[in-house]
């Protein structure tokens, strides 16, 4: 199986689309959430994860901020920015538009 | 983890981020065993956790550096292929970097540097301004002591006045037998050290009641520095004793820190209160400068009204009697408080001018320079136009090409600085070492510090920018799809390169022009007749342990007389050109005196023959002249009191202190010599016999003396040791305290003017070297560039002298514009030359001429390779390679 978040924008795409509906969620739970709603066909490695948070969080879609969680450790957890909404919304159209155009060509072929 | 992340680690975010990136993995860490994955597996997945460190953090600023990095390499990679190329750049900035740096710390040192004690910008010094002889404007800074004591008490409450003499070097001697010793000596006031904020490193300094009494504290304080040099830092010094004159002198303590004396240029060694010199009561002696710090919430002006009246009232009480207009002219001066903050000192007030005149030529090379090397790398750019254009093509920015060349000539210019701390390091105390009249040499204090690295630093980030940018702009405008076709526009790349070579071509016009100028002056003063011959002649200071009647003195010249080498010997009370001057006015039949200052000079029969100043009438002095009564004048004596007539039995008188008339009757007329200083005209001279009676007819005893020797020996210094062996044997108590030759002390005279005319000698041979070889690198260049369309003319046929005119035609407007330009500033700034000037006009046709000449001379020559490359070339050979 191909990896999914080989797809470069793909991971933008989801870690946004996430952070939307369930915001704040830490790594971790980004992570186990992607996996839970597309029933585990998308997975999301650490190695890809991590960077692409602190990519997105640098460029202002994204804002992190420390909790302090029941057993007293603390955990660093993500939401949505007001940028981080157009930019979902840019990123989901283009994702349909690209998606509709492949649609087109499977149908035509 | 490679250098470059450890770099970004620091540059940006730094720990802070790293440990939070290291605590969120290890939250996330924890969340995954908790909800049921193999730690082993969770560990794995994560990896390791550096690895995300350096992705997170790095993602921007590594591609950066790396590219920087990668840019920077390339640079010296150029910058080595093109050895010649890079060396001739870092040679001609290293020498230009390294005389400007050479230039600043003389100047720093010398005049901005501000002085080693607590706030240093609240130190003045006081300064009389009046109208000069000639039309110009003359400043005093020397005042007498009882005249500063009354200011000091006038401003009490507002201002601190500090008295310190000027930097006499002195001779005293440590132990009773022992010889002398030279030491610069500074005398004074007992508050000046805690005024200064100074503190003693072993013993105690001054304290105001060491200054309080004439002759009653003979205590002396010595510098960090003579500490050091003369009794290597031994902790014992305090209570040593030392002679100075009839006075045993003990040392109290030695200054903490580097402060050496407010004389800078002199590094005085040893203080002693103003009290002990006997000058200190008398009101005509000009002996010392007077300092100021304000005191609190003073009012500057108020202050320096209240000096001004105090100045006024003190000089009309001591010069009451003096003719109306002499004081009249004395009195209309006005009183100056200027920034002593770098200290005051002659050295100061003489090489100011000449100092800066120095930093402009060393501006000028250094710009020349600068011309060049951006001439040379344009023309490397243009070789790589088609590596530069593909570069565009392939997706390189303009801004990463103005990098790539930029970096190229950071790398010259660091080289560049490097060479240039090194040449600086050497030349500054050379410089120094040349200001070394035998009668005061100059010392400063140069060191290699924070103010010198900054100027550098800055100073190569300039020049970096000047010949850098040029190139990089140029490569920055590149049109690759014209470049890779081979259209490229060949006039407009070097229109530039002309501009510069016009540039380049004015300064050195300016440096040339600066530089015929300094050599004349340096050579008329040297060709200047003195009067006198000193050739062969040895002056000696003697000195005995207690005064000496003339008879004792007069033994002791017949001693030295019988010594193998010695042709003839006499006495004096001074010696000619030694920087001192005794002068008085002079009246003639009772009337008042003119204000002409006649000069003075007491001498034992002989003294005229020694120097070989000619007799031209009247007899020289015989052993029953005494003074007063006989005295031998000089042409400009006659000139200006009989009309030039014979001198030889008139009479004159010198109005004296207590309104006494002393007479004297001409006995002989001599020829003029030069007696303060070369530069100014032979001045009126009157000679009076060495033997010197007072009121009671008792002959004066003197303490020291002047020996004049002329010796057979073609270098009289070779007679030194003998000399000073031979004066002790005549008589112990006798004891040389300083042997000059006489041609030094001549030479001493223009020291300043054979440093300019030296240095800038240096400075011209780098100017036009380094403008023949820009002439011959753009020329050469532009010939290469247009090999092919030289050759189709020369296929279509063109003649020689054609292609000759074609390929100089732009160089020789560039040349002649440069030169025009240099001219038209040379002429304007003609006046800030004069006054380093002698006998000499800074717009003088021929002066003007000179340079030209040179230039044009340079100019020929770096022209002739490149127009002889261009008729030579073999129009087939050429086309068939294109």
């Amino acid at each position: 199986m191909p990896k999914p978040d080989t797809l470069q924008g793909a991971l933008d795409l989801l870690i946004l689309k996430i952070l939307f509906h369930r915001s704040p969620l830490h790594g971790y739970a980004i992570m186990t959430g992607i996996q839970e709603i597309s029933d585990d066909a998308l997975r999301v490695e650490e190695g890809s994860l991590y960077p692409a948070l602190h990519r997105m969080e640098e460029a202002g879609w994204l804002r992190g901020r420390w909790i302090h969680k029941p057993n007293g450790r603390r955990a660093r957890v993500y939401e949505l920015s007001p940028a981080g909404k157009k930019q979902l919304e840019a990123e989901e159209a283009r994702w349909n538009h690209v998606t509709a155009a492949v649609n087109r060509v499977l149908r035509m072929a | 983890m490679s250098i470059w992340s450890r770099i970004a680690n620091t540059l940006r975010r730094g720990d802070r981020l790293n440990s939070e990136i290291d605590e969120e993995l290890q939250s996330h860490l924890q969340e995954a065993i908790e909800s049921g994955r193999d730690p082993a597996e969770a560990h794995r997945a994560l990896g390791n956790t550096l690895r995300f460190r350096e992705q997170a953090l790095n993602f921007r600023i590594l591609p950066w550096l790396d590219s920087l990095k990668m840019d920077a390499i390339f640079g010296w990679r150029q910058v080595r292929k093109n050895k010649i190329t890079s060396t001739a750049a870092v040679l001609s900035l290293a020498l230009g970097i390294g005389a400007c740096t050479a230039a600043f710390r003389l100047i720093d040192a010398l005049l901005l540097r501000p002085l080693p004690i607590s706030d240093p910008a609240n130190l003045y010094q006081v300064l009389r301004r009046m109208p000069g002889d000639n039309g110009g404007t003359e400043t005093l800074e020397s005042w007498s002591y009882p005249g500063f004591a009354q200011m000091r008490q006038a401003v009490k409450g507002k201002a601190e006045l500090i008295a310190v003499s000027f930097a006499y070097p002195s001779d005293i001697s440590y132990d009773a037998d022992a010889e002398m010793e030279k030491v610069n000596l500074q005398w004074v006031s007992g508050w000046t050290f805690s005024s200064f904020g100074l503190h003693a490193a072993v013993g105690r300094l001054f304290s105001e009641s060491d200054d309080a009494t004439p002759g009653g504290s003979p205590v002396a304080v010595i510098s960090n520095d003579y500490w050091t040099r003369r009794f290597g830092r031994d902790p014992n010094v305090v209570g040593r004793t030392f002679r100075m004159g009839q006075i045993v002198y003990q040392i109290i303590g030695v200054i903490d820190g580097p402060f050496s004396g407010t004389e800078t240029g002199t590094m005085t060694g040893v203080y002693v209160p103003t009290m002990m010199s006997r000058k200190v009561q008398q009101t005509g002696a000009f002996w010392m400068r007077t300092l100021l710090r304000f005191l609190p919430g003073a009012n500057v002006e108020l202050v320096r009204q209240q000096l001004a009246a105090t100045s006024r009232a003190f000089e009309e009480e001591r010069l009451r009697g003096v003719p109306r207009e002499v004081l009249e002219r004395h009195l209309n001066q006005q009183l100056l408080l200027e920034s002593a903050a770098s200290g005051a000192s002659n050295l100061q007030s003489d090489y100011r001018s000449s100092l800066w005149m120095l930093a402009a030529l060393t501006a000028l090379v250094l710009l020349i320079a600068c011309a060049n090397v951006a001439n040379l790398m344009t023309a490397q750019a243009e070789s790589r136009r088609r590596e530069m254009a593909v570069r565009v093509s392939l997706g390189a920015g303009r801004a990463r090409l103005v990098r790539l060349v930029m970096l190229e000539g950071v790398w010259i210019a660091l080289l560049a600085a490097a060479a240039g701390c090194a040449f600086a390091s050497w030349a500054a105390p050379f410089v120094v070492s040349r200001i070394n009249p035998v009668t005061n040499p100059a010392r400063l204090w140069l060191p290699f510090d924070f103010r010198l690295f900054s100027f550098a630093i800055l100073l190569t980030v300039l020049v970096a920018l000047i010949f850098g940018s040029v190139p990089a702009l140029r490569t920055s405008q590149i049109m690759p799809a014209r470049v890779l076709k081979g259209g490229d526009d060949p006039k407009a790349h070097r229109r530039l390169m002309y501009l510069l070579i016009c540039g380049q071509v004015a300064f050195c016009f300016l440096v040339l022009q600066a530089t015929g100028l300094f050599v004349v002056t340096f050579q008329r003063l040297t060709n200047r007749p003195v009067g006198f011959s000193p050739e062969r002649v040895l002056m000696m200071e003697a000195v005995s342990t207690q005064p000496q009647p003339p008879a004792i003195w007069e033994q002791e010249l017949e001693h030295l007389r019988s010594v193998p080498g010695v042709e003839s010997a006499a006495l004096s009370d001074m010696y000619l050109l030694s920087g001192w001057a005794t002068n008085y006015f002079i009246s003639v039949n009772g009337a008042p005196p003119n204000m002409v200052l006649t000069q003075m000079l007491d001498i034992s029969p002989g003294w005229l023959h020694v120097m070989r100043i000619p007799l031209l009438s009247g007899r020289d002095f015989r052993t029953e002249d005494v003074y007063p009564g006989a005295a031998i004048v000089n042409q400009a004596f006659a000139r200006e009191y009989f009309n030039g007539q014979d001198a030889v039995g008139r009479r004159f008188e010198i109005p004296s202190e207590h309104n006494q008339r002393l007479g004297f009757e001409i006995v002989g007329l001599c020829g003029d010599a030069a007696y303060l200083d070369v530069h100014q005209p032979l001045p009126p001279q009157a000679y009076f016999p060495f033997l010197s009676l007072d009121a009671a007819g008792q002959p004066h005893e003197n303490r020291g003396a002047v020996i004049m020797l002329r010796t057979s020996a073609s270098d009289p210094m070779s007679m030194a040791a003998v000399l000073r062996r031979e004066v002790r044997a005549g008589r112990a108590e006798f004891r040389i305290s300083n042997l000059l030759a006489q041609t030094d002390i001549n030479q001493a005279q223009t020291v300043r003017e054979r440093l300019l005319a030296m240095l800038s000698i240096f400075f011209a041979g780098v100017a036009l070297l380094l403008a023949g070889v820009g002439l011959y690198g753009v020329l050469n260049h532009s010939v290469v560039q247009r090999r092919r369309e030289i050759g189709i003319r020369m296929a279509v046929g063109a003649q020689a002298a054609g292609v000759a005119r074609l390929v100089t035609s732009r160089m020789v407007a560039a040349v002649l514009a440069g030169a025009a330009t240099g001219l038209i500033v040379g002429l304007l700034g003609a006046n800030r030359l004069q006054a380093l000037l002698f006998q000499v006009q800074a717009t003088d046709a021929t002066m003007l001429m000179l340079p030209l000449a040179a230039i044009a001379g340079i100019a020929v020559l770096a022209t002739i390779p490149a127009v002889l490359r261009a008729v030579h070339i073999d129009p087939l050979m050429m086309l068939r390679t294109e």
